[in-house]
């Protein structure tokens, strides 16, 4: 298997995925490029998760339930791009349980994102803007002829479609207009019938049935009516690619920003509004353009991850997270202290990423988390990596020179791209303890704490923090 | 702007979760209150009275104590317009000053900037705590974070010194500065050395600190204790910062309210003597604040998020007693029908102690001009 064949492989699993083991990658690998994507948009080609097993180990109701549920999804699916659309759309659509404090309302919204993340882009503004969480979340349900509340109609253009700059506050008020009356039922109290999501209704008598005007188009509008309008606009096509480069492909300034600073990649965006109009808006096949294209293989580590991605690559490499266990709430709170609670990002404009996941207190985090998890030679993953490093082919030998030691460690927990500080630094860790010997017992007794070492050094860098 | 010649310390107290104003300073003679609460109340007999109308819950008695003896502004009815009843939106608020659009900068991350414009010492600020709270957060602004100061920093989970050391030593030379490197990686860079750096002083700390006083053990009189630790290890630091959680006491309030409020002012007035002990209290002062009050009227067993809360200034230099205006009970003028309402802008007390206690401009940093009040003794 060529060395460049696993990067790129590991790449596409980091972006459209959470990362991914050694064997993973090279059970991939030897599928081809072509056809692993071809199986990441279509995922009822991979098994599914076993959902009774879930729901057997995660029912509940906490916050911390439905979070660790998502990030076992996330670790252990076989349909890893259905999870990361949910994730971007979740960016993308913020919704807070801070306000929502309805937990079957928002886990039914990321649900609607792994139904219709994949679909045309009209029917999901449509599921969201019927979405009970996301209803709450910017008001709907205060949106009633005579009266309209414009909170939802505002986000709807600003946030989820065309961005700033793009329509008036006129159309802003002709669209919230258009969606009076589209609220939710009452969920039923939590006590004594336990928790059920609330359903979208919609009542005739709180519609705004007048005329409207709506970016130079007049009608009788509806909610649908408005959103027809808006998938046909260039500004969503450009905006909805923006969000997916700056999500798959490379880091762009923050959303309020795009007014101003052009695209660092403008053919790029191009080309995703083209997919965009060609295919009806169809995420699908957006998705499978983007992951084929040759600007998404060529920006490798172009991203920063998220403390989501970080944690869920850092406990994919360690590899003890198969089958549900105790404890897995840690690993949710630990994106937490790194600035990413799930299902509850800090406002409707969802999470600032790039460098603004970083500042001492995040980075800190990270490293400890990552140091912790992977400082433990019993893990699974961790004993791979020992057993490759000590041969089996695969280019691992039971005597390692330093700089063998080195490059085969950097490989084996990416491929990991370093700069030339962190491979020398590692280089002279290596070169301190002379030659790796796993051959034997004894020496393996003084070798696998080297390679711990030495694996959490690389963890710790700088370049690890990249996607 | 200095006291004793030393500078100014602030310490910043965050109660998480929406501290129930109305059972911490009580208005124990008002048959409203009686009525609103008729399960979670405090019994008229137990309550430590300020005066005919106000009364201190009887579990903060160290806090009361300090009143007594001048030391503690409680500001009343501390809030603003359309209070957010969502704990992050409404945290955000308070941490961003901004309560209309989204904020990014944190109020404390700008004052840091003021004071330490050429980021001379990365412990001009101080979290005690994990993560960094979206207050102390700006742009370029460095901040360390410490969750426990006696294990501080960067791979605490290496147990064995020696391997410690030889992975803090690789993990300084893998984020020296490297220019050219792009300008994400060379933030990244910066960064880690901070941390690095911050770490590296802070680690003395523990072993200079001596005292006779003993601090409970819970998690603020921990964290208050490394705060003490910390300013008496004289690094610098200007702006402290911890967060004592639990507050949001939908249920069982009567169980939990109290433990809080028994471990809050006992850490407090455990921090301050260790302080005075130590000649080290004159120039400190806390404020301490939650991002809303509770429901007037309970729902059985606990108390929903509501509004108008209340803060406190505590330290040697305040003026104790009542600042600003206890909301009203009379229920027609309850916010929305059921909350107390705001009588006092949160921006307004940023700004008196940006102002009167660290000397800066406050108009840049909480973004207009808000009624200072007067708590600070002339000195």
């Amino acid at each position: 298997m060529a060395k460049s064949d696993l990067a790129l492989m590991a790449h596409l699993l980091r972006r459209a995925g959470f990362g991914a083991t050694r064997d993973e990658i090279e059970e991939y690998a030897e599928k081809g490029y072509e056809d692993v994507v071809e199986d990441l948009v279509n995922p009822e080609r991979c098994p599914p998760l076993d959902e009774d097993i879930i729901s057997r180990y995660y029912d509940g109701e906490n916050h911390v339930i439905w979070t660790s549920t998502w990030m076992y999804r996330m670790i252990v699916t076989r349909r890893p791009l259905v999870e990361k659309m949910a994730l971007f759309w979740h960016h993308v659509f913020a919704t807070g349980a801070g306000k929502v404090e309805h937990g079957p309302s928002m886990i039914n919204q990321i649900q609607m994102f792994r139904k219709h993340g994949f679909g045309d882009f009209r029917t999901l503004l449509v599921e969201l803007s019927r979405d009970p969480a996301m209803i709450f979340w910017l008001d709907n349900n205060e949106n009633r002829l005579g009266e309209p509340n414009e909170n939802y109609g505002r986000e709807l253009l600003e946030l989820f479609s065309m961005g700033a700059g793009n329509y008036s506050e006129d159309d802003i008020k002709n669209a919230s207009r258009a969606f009076t009356g589209w609220t939710f039922t009452q969920p039923i109290p939590l006590y004594p019938q336990g928790h059920h999501p609330s359903e979208f209704v919609f009542k005739p008598q709180e519609h705004d049935y007048g005329p409207k005007t709506f970016l130079g188009e007049s009608g009788n509008f509806d909610g649908e009516d408005i959103i027809d309008i808006i998938v046909r606009q260039e500004a969503t096509a450009r905006f909805i690619a923006r969000h997916l480069y700056n999500f798959y492909v490379a880091d762009e300034p923050q959303v309020p920003a795009w007014p101003i600073e052009p695209p660092q990649d403008q053919e790029a965006i191009d080309a995703i509004v083209q997919t965009y109009f060609d295919t009806g808006g169809d995420m699908r096949a957006i998705m499978r353009m983007i992951l084929l294209s040759d600007f998404f293989k060529e920006a490798r580590f172009k991203k920063v991850k998220s403390p989501t991605e970080l944690v869920t690559g850092v406990l994919k490499l360690g590899g003890s997270i198969t089958a549900p266990q105790p404890g897995i709430g840690r690993y949710q709170a630990a994106t937490g202290l790194m600035g990413q609670q799930l299902l509850n990002p800090p406002t409707v404009e969802g999470w600032h990423t790039g460098r603004e996941w970083i500042d001492g207190g995040t980075l800190n985090e990270r490293i400890n988390f990552a140091v912790e998890h992977i400082g433990d030679a019993e893990k699974p993953g961790v004993q791979e990596i020992i057993r490759r490093l000590g041969g089996n082919g695969d280019g691992g030998s039971a005597r390692l020179s330093p700089e063998d030691f080195t490059e085969r460690c950097l490989t084996l927990a990416g491929p990991l791209d370093v700069g030339e500080q962190t491979r020398q630094t590692l280089l002279d860790y290596a070169r301190s303890g002379g030659t790796l010997d796993l051959s034997a017992p004894e020496e393996r007794g003084k070798s696998v704490p080297r390679v711990v070492h030495m694996l959490q050094m690389i963890v710790s860098s700088k370049e690890y923090q990249f996607a | 702007m200095t006291i004793n010649g030393k500078d100014p310390v602030l310490v910043v107290v965050q109660l998480t979760g929406g501290n129930d104003f109305m059972n911490t300073i009580i208005p124990y003679n008002n048959p409203v209150y009686y009525d609103s609460r008729p399960t979670v109340v405090i019994p008229q007999d137990q309550v430590l009275p300020i005066d005919d109308d106000l009364a201190f819950n009887p579990n903060a008695a160290p806090l009361k104590e300090m009143y007594d003896a001048g030391k503690v502004a409680v500001v009343q009815g501390i809030g603003y317009a359309n209070s957010s009843r969502s704990h992050f939106r409404a945290m955000d608020i308070w941490h961003t000053c901004e309560p209309v659009k989204v904020g990014t900068e944190g109020w404390l991350g700008r004052t840091i900037r003021e004071i330490d414009p050429q980021k001379e010492n990365v412990l001009t600020a101080v979290n005690i705590g994990r993560g960094l709270p979206r207050a102390l957060s700006a742009p370029g602004v460095p901040v360390t974070s410490v969750g426990d100061l006696d294990n501080v920093g960067l791979m605490t989970s290496i147990e064995e010194r020696e391997r410690r050391d030889k992975a803090l030593d690789m993990f300084k030379k893998m984020y020296a500065p490297a220019i050219g490197s792009g300008a994400v990686m060379e933030y990244l860079a910066q960064t880690g050395s901070d941390v690095y750096t911050g770490a590296d002083v802070l680690k003395q700390a523990p072993a200079m600190y001596e005292s006779d006083v003993e601090y409970a053990d819970n998690s603020i009189a921990k964290s208050l204790k490394d705060v003490a630790r910390t300013h008496m290890a004289g690094l610098g630091t200007r702006i402290f910062y911890t967060s004592h959680g639990g507050y949001d006491h939908h249920a069982n309030e009567l169980k939990s309210h109290p433990q809080l409020m028994r471990e809050l002012s006992g850490a407090i007035s455990d921090f301050f003597d260790d302080l005075r002990a130590h000649d080290a209290a004159e120039e400190v002062t806390m404020l301490v604040f939650t991002e809303f009050g509770r429901r007037m009227r309970d729902n059985g067993s606990g108390t929903d998020h509501g509004s108008g809360g209340g803060a406190f200034l505590i330290g040697e230099r305040v003026n104790g007693g009542l600042y600003s205006e206890y909301p009203s009970l009379d229920p027609a003028r309850w916010l929305n029908g059921e909350d107390l309402d705001w009588t006092y802008d949160f921006r307004g007390i940023y700004s008196t102690v940006l102002d009167q206690w660290l000397g800066l401009d406050p108009v840049p940093i909480v973004d207009g001009q808000f009624e200072q009040l007067k708590p600070f003794a002339r000195g």
